[in-house]
């Protein structure tokens, strides 16, 4: 069954979905979109990396996207910078630098499309062991790590007051981001990956009274994207990581139709 | 060590500064078991930042803060709920603790907002939220209970109610209570301990002791100190931001 390239496809979808949904509701609560873009950027240079010196993709692109965010965490400390515009910078500058570092390696032949856009029909079984035990794993941290991570993301004051160490959460929080990164970039590409991680959640936002809930719907949501979307790219021969983006989208469009006519009823 | 068994928290000589700005300055006071100690103060007096202090979200302090309890509930004076969570009354009050439903139920009864209990967070009123986030704080039964300004937008008649209930908590769960408010004459009565603060501490005693105190008279006129025996407070003055005092 794994030999066919469309059930890899699938397999590593929905892997990476289950996790997307749970993270992608936090990127939204505690407005970390662009920090999603930022980590993603610097994906290309751990790629460039694992290619120069024979590493697992996954796990290079793991280290530089955590070295990238504690290099943030040190910046905000120590400069005067807003924080978009230190996230601005260390994403372009990531990029440029993975880029630059590409044009050296002219011994390697790159599939820059593939490495912006992901290449999901490329999943080998390694990429899907890779998927299936870093993905629940994640979870995993996530789960413990859930009381104190949740209650500083409605009132930080509240959560280190009552004790429960937020900065501790908010560290390892941002070890798993750069972890969902890793083990997502070669399906959706760098360019794409905080779309997964932001359109479930934010169709889950719209259709949800409570964080649990949230949290369910944008798996849901992630899930029926990936789906929908393989399933069309086949269809009409549409390249696999924007198919699977573009499914999100509508159901994200269909979330807010169902709010309309909600409030229709109410009147 | 701990030379006295009832002590939970302790602040000697503590102080907080931003950059070269004290915020507050030599601090010293204790709270105990079962004894509520209140913060007075005017406006930007450093009432909110010694709480801070004694909960241990400034870390970088001057002084010494020894604490020996973790279990805290905690009434923040000014708590934003971002749109973007979608988070009831419920999902709320196991913010920081897991409780069981009748747990809940009690805590929200007690402070009168049990009816809004599946209500979103967003759509209460100010004084219905600050009644839930009382609520929250006392639901895990916690040694410290730090309020501040807990009443806050509360109607008139649930003011009292609310203070009543605070001083019915400390005996029955035999926790100690910082409380900060700018309300004296409810406040004053029910304390054991106060003190004044201006950028320093002013004076501090029993409630009696400071309201004869000059320093106290001088920061919140002479009418404040009688709040003891009658029961009004009229306000002939106003405090400029600097702490000054201006007859009207």
């Amino acid at each position: 069954m794994l030999d066919d390239f469309f059930i890899r496809a699938l397999l590593a979808g929905l892997g990476v979905a289950i996790v997307t949904g749970p993270l992608g509701c936090f990127v939204i609560w505690r407005r970390l979109s662009y920090f999603g873009d930022t980590l993603a950027h610097s994906a290309l240079l751990g790629v460039t990396l694992a290619y120069t010196m024979e590493f697992n993709i996954a796990f290079s692109v793991f280290i530089i996207s955590s070295l990238i965010a504690l290099i943030l965490i040190q910046l905000q400390k120590r400069t005067n910078l807003p924080g978009d515009a230190l996230l601005g910078l260390l994403a372009h500058s990531s990029l440029a630098v993975g880029l630059v570092v590409i044009g050296f390696l002219t011994f390697i032949r790159f599939d820059i499309m593939g490495l912006l856009f992901g290449d999901i029909l490329a999943v080998t079984v390694d990429d899907l062991l890779i998927i299936w035990i870093g993905g629940p794993l994640i979870l995993l941290v996530l789960k413990l790590i859930w009381k104190p991570l949740f209650a500083s993301t409605v009132n930080y004051e509240l959560a280190e007051a009552e004790g429960l160490n937020p900065d501790r959460a908010k560290a390892i929080f941002t070890v798993l981001m750069a972890g969902i990164i890793a083990i997502s970039i070669k399906m959706v590409g760098l360019l794409l990956i905080t779309g997964m991680l932001i359109i479930p959640a934010a169709m889950a936002r719209n259709i949800s009274d409570s964080p649990k809930k949230m949290v369910v719907y944008s798996i849901i949501g992630g899930l029926l994207s990936v789906i929908l979307g393989l399933f069309s790219s086949l269809e009409f021969n549409t390249s696999s990581g924007p198919s699977i983006i573009a499914a999100a989208l509508f159901l994200f469009i269909l979330s807010l139709l169902n709010i309309k006519q909600s409030i229709k009823l109410k009147n | 060590m701990n030379s006295n068994k009832n002590v939970l928290v302790k602040l000697k000589q503590a102080g907080f500064r931003i950059n070269d700005k004290w915020l507050v300055k030599g601090v010293t006071l204790q709270i105990e078991k079962g004894k509520i100690v209140t913060l007075i103060g005017p406006n930007g007096s450093g009432k909110s930042t010694t709480a801070k202090i004694a909960l241990g979200i400034y870390k970088k302090i001057d002084g010494e803060v020894e604490k020996y309890t973790n279990k805290i509930g905690y009434v923040p004076q000014k708590i934003s709920i971002d749109w973007t969570l979608p988070l009831r009354v419920n999902d709320f009050m196991t913010l920081t603790e897991n409780l069981n439903e009748e747990t809940i139920n009690e805590a929200l009864s007690l402070t009168g907002v049990i009816h809004l209990k599946g209500k979103n967070l967003g759509d209460l009123s100010g004084g219905e939220f600050q009644r839930v986030l009382l609520a929250r704080a006392i639901s895990k039964k916690p040694d410290l209970l730090v309020l501040d300004e807990p009443v806050q937008g509360v109607d008139f008649t649930g003011e009292i109610a609310l203070y009543e209930l605070i001083k019915k908590i400390s005996d029955e769960l035999n926790c100690g209570i910082l409380l900060i408010s700018h309300d004296l004459h409810t406040v004053m009565s029910a304390t054991d301990h106060v003190v004044c603060l201006n950028g320093h501490v002013c004076c501090s005693g029993t409630p009696i002791d400071v309201a004869k105190n000059n320093e106290y008279k001088a920061l919140f006129g002479e009418q404040a100190s009688q709040i003891l025996t009658r029961y009004e407070h009229r306000h002939d003055h106003i405090h400029t931001n600097e702490g000054e005092i201006k007859k009207n």
